[in-house]
């Protein structure tokens, strides 16, 4: 047995033209095997469904303007809320960082010219395609009223709206997000070019890799608890049915044993994100680097012990409870190291207020928030007093929306350059972020209020006294959805009337700024090596007298 | 002696590295694989603890000589896997097919079996449902759960008798070498289907005979 050696050349036609001019036709974008154009294929799908959930929870919220209802049959407004939900979570946040940034970068980063597996990166991309149009369909057929979480007995017995279609949609969307994991495992573990030591990957890299598990490790039981509330629907199997000794907690169990490690998918990647763009905008390496990686590790592995807390007054045992508690407080631990050193980071740091850069303050001040009020959910006592509050809708949406969302943005304007090659307008890209960050927090600092006041969740009427809040938070949903849309316009504009980018435009160390942009169909011009650690800018503090951009060392340099 | 040409996939730098690589992908998605059988037998455990009796009532109504004819056909196939396996890293072409065909012909006779037992099953009303002929209630959470888990591991085993059929006919026609990295993925992954049948034998056949 011998094997074939050779190494990695690649082919001549492909020096100097980017990925872009590879193939102009729609067909060569939907048979691609490029990471870079697969992860496009991503960004336009994921944009598309973020507007539709962002429509579906505009209606919600323009109807609850009123205790009594405007326009919506009690009927529709729970399905109008379930779509959000669904949408939401499982159609854009899930993928929206791994599938989109992950897919064009993280390769690039670690010095591969694709990931390990490139079919099956676009065979990830139409299963995302076939879950989405199960939930089209849904959409059409009437929409579903379970609630994002398809507790039975109501979903299994008792709804009458489409449960098994929906289901089917998260089923194959959830096996796209499995392909995305063993794709991202793989290439980190067998494609890092030279000299890239574990120790030297970037920190959003390592932020894939520990995603990669948790998406891998947890999918699978959410498909199976789908799997088995459909068998119960369209089968009659009594898999839940407490007459035949089925027990509904069970799939509490099953769904949240996915759903918890799903805020962690949703997290990791924004942690990963801003770590780059902290990095960059305060020319500062990122302090405490070992103490990041270990604390990702960490919480991807304490996230998996911590579904119970959602379930403290669903039936469970009295220790079950304390242990799950104690569980929720101790992965906090490694949340607030990695708020500690962002901040240390930032320190004496010689900091640019670029859009990216506002984005990540954004997050870095919501993700604190959202993470301080997640210690009030984890006290047993105050969760009984807030559950299926308000509360929780804003505690959970401060890190979905304000953590993730914000760093999506920052992630997507930060790379923006190296994607398209061209430069989105500065004033208008701050002025978005600055009008996202106070929309985020018009809308949901009144809802952590009248959570606490006692307005449980999920509900179409509700006491008069709550309406002031309501009202706030239906207008701070509009400076959101302002904020939104704002990028759409100007990240079209800067397509066809932006200024050249050039190669290195924010002066980075990554590798994936040490090629054209946009890059070449393998990447690289030549296969790159790397000599030194992540982030060298300064090896302390502020220096802008001595020439900022020079100090910037790049991690690696084509060979 | 050789035959590799066409076999190294973009990106890969050598083969040595990319059946690595395969193998690794197949590990991790088997790895998602044992979490989503791993529900399903959670939840199996946690009903049997709670209604022993009902599970072994329940138990003693299968058909155990069905189960034990496809517990052999399966191991066989197994044994034959590993030969082809083994010859195509070897190089040793024909015999590689003729386990492969073999491989893939016990996997079809393992489902005709399947096919026959749920015969019987449902000549005795063992679906669970209005006329489920035993009692107490809980016995039917057992059947529930059998035709939920045998049903996943048939159409595991049918995806798995469609990629050895698919990989038969791409070597048979010398379109991918045999040396190539793409014996190791489906072997691991056959190996994988049988083992979660072994888990699924005592559980459904043995437990209730106890």
């Amino acid at each position: 047995m011998t094997d074939a050696t050779l190494p990695f050349v690649p082919p001549l036609d492909s020096y100097g033209e980017s990925y872009l001019d590879d193939g102009h036709t729609v067909m060569s974008w939907l048979t691609t095997t490029d990471h870079k154009r697969i992860a496009i294929l991503y960004a336009l799908s994921i944009t598309v469904f973020f507007f539709i959930g962002g429509i579906a929870i505009g209606m919600v919220r323009l109807e609850l303007i009123s205790p009594t209802g405007l326009f919506l049959t009690s009927d529709e407004y729970n399905r109008l809320f379930t779509m959000h939900g669904i949408i939401m979570v499982w159609f854009f946040l899930v993928p929206s960082i791994p599938a989109t940034m992950g897919n064009f970068i993280l390769p690039m980063m670690i010095g591969a010219p694709d990931v390990a597996f490139p079919r099956l990166n676009l065979m990830s991309w139409y299963l995302y395609v076939g879950g989405a149009a199960f939930t089209v369909y849904v959409l059409f057929s009437g929409g579903v009223d379970t609630g994002w979480t398809f507790y039975p007995p109501f979903s299994s017995q008792y709804s009458h709206s489409d449960v098994i279609g929906a289901a089917a949609g998260v089923f194959v969307v959830g096996f796209s997000s499995i392909a995305t994991g063993i794709n991202f495992l793989a290439t980190i573990h067998m494609l890092r070019c030279p000299g890239m030591t574990w120790f030297r990957l970037p920190l959003f890299a390592w932020s894939m890799y520990v995603v990669s598990f948790v998406m891998v490790l947890a999918t699978p039981v959410l498909a199976m608890s789908l799997l088995l509330i459909s068998a119960e629907r369209y089968f009659g199997l009594p898999i839940f049915d407490p007459s035949a000794g089925g027990d509904p907690l069970l799939f509490q169990h099953l769904f949240w044993f996915y759903s918890h490690p799903a805020v962690y998918i949703m997290i990791l990647p924004a942690m990963g994100v801003v770590s780059e763009v902290f990095a960059c905008f305060a020319r500062r390496r990122v302090f405490g680097y070992a103490f990041m990686v270990y604390s990702m590790m960490t919480i991807g592995v304490i996230g998996f012990m911590v579904w119970g807390h959602h379930m403290f007054v669903a039936g469970q045992s009295q220790l079950a409870n304390l242990v799950f508690s104690f569980l929720s407080f101790i992965v906090a631990v490694p949340s607030a190291i990695k708020v500690f050193n962002w901040t240390g980071t930032l320190y004496r740091g010689h900091i640019g207020f670029e859009a990216p850069m506002i984005y990540a303050l954004g997050f870095l001040g919501l993700f604190t928030i959202g993470g301080l009020t997640g210690l009030f959910l984890a006290s047993v006592p105050i969760d009984i007093a807030t559950t299926d509050s308000y509360f929780v809708v804003a505690h959970f949406h401060t890190i979905m929306v304000g953590g993730s969302v914000s760093a999506f943005m920052a992630g997507i304007h930060y790379w923006w350059p190296k994607i398209t090659g061209k430069l989105y307008n500065e004033f208008w890209a701050q002025f978005a972020a600055i009008t996202m960050f106070l929309g985020f927090n018009v809308t949901f600092l009144p809802q952590f209020i009248m959570g606490w006041l006692g307005m449980p969740r999920r509900y179409h009427y509700y006491p008069a006294v709550f309406q002031v809040w309501h009202v706030l938070s239906s207008g701070g949903a509009v400076i959101l959805a302002t904020a939104y849309l704002m990028p759409l316009v100007y990240l079209t504009w800067s397509l066809f009337y932006g200024e050249k980018a050039g190669d290195n435009p924010w002066h980075a160390t990554g590798l994936e700024w040490q090629t054209p942009s946009p890059p070449p169909r393998t990447n690289f011009l030549r296969p790159p090596r790397v000599d030194v650690d992540p982030y060298d800018y300064h090896d302390f503090g502020r220096s802008a007298e001595t020439g900022d951009e020079a100090q910037a060392r790049p991690q690696g340099e084509p060979t | 002696m050789s035959d590799t040409a066409g076999a190294l996939q973009h990106p890969w730098p050598n083969l040595r590295l990319q059946r690595e690589g395969v193998g690794l992908g197949m590990w991790l998605f088997l790895a998602s694989e044992v979490l989503f059988f791993g529900a399903l037998f959670v939840g199996f455990a946690v009903y049997r603890s709670f209604n022993e009796d009902a599970f072994r009532i329940a138990g003693a109504h299968t058909e155990i000589v069905y189960g034990s004819i496809n517990t052999a056909l399966l191991l066989t196939s197994s044994l034959t896997m590993t030969v082809a396996l083994r010859a195509a890293t070897t190089n040793m072409r024909d015999l590689t097919l003729v386990c492969l065909a073999v491989t893939a012909a016990l996997g079809v006779a393992f489902l005709i079996c399947k096919g026959l037992e749920y015969r019987e099953d449902l000549k005795e009303h063992l679906f669970p449902g209005p006329h489920f002929p035993l009692s107490p209630p809980a016995t039917q959470m057992f059947w529930g759960f059998y035709w939920i888990m045998t049903a996943i591991h048939a159409v595991h085993l049918t995806g798995g008798i469609a990629v050895v059929t698919v990989v038969f006919v791409l070597f048979k026609r010398r379109i991918i070498p045999v040396q190539g990295s793409t014996m190791e993925g489906v072997a691991i992954y056959w190996h994988f289907v049988d083992s979660v049948w072994l888990v699924l034998y005592p559980l459904i056949y043995l437990a209730g005979r106890s």
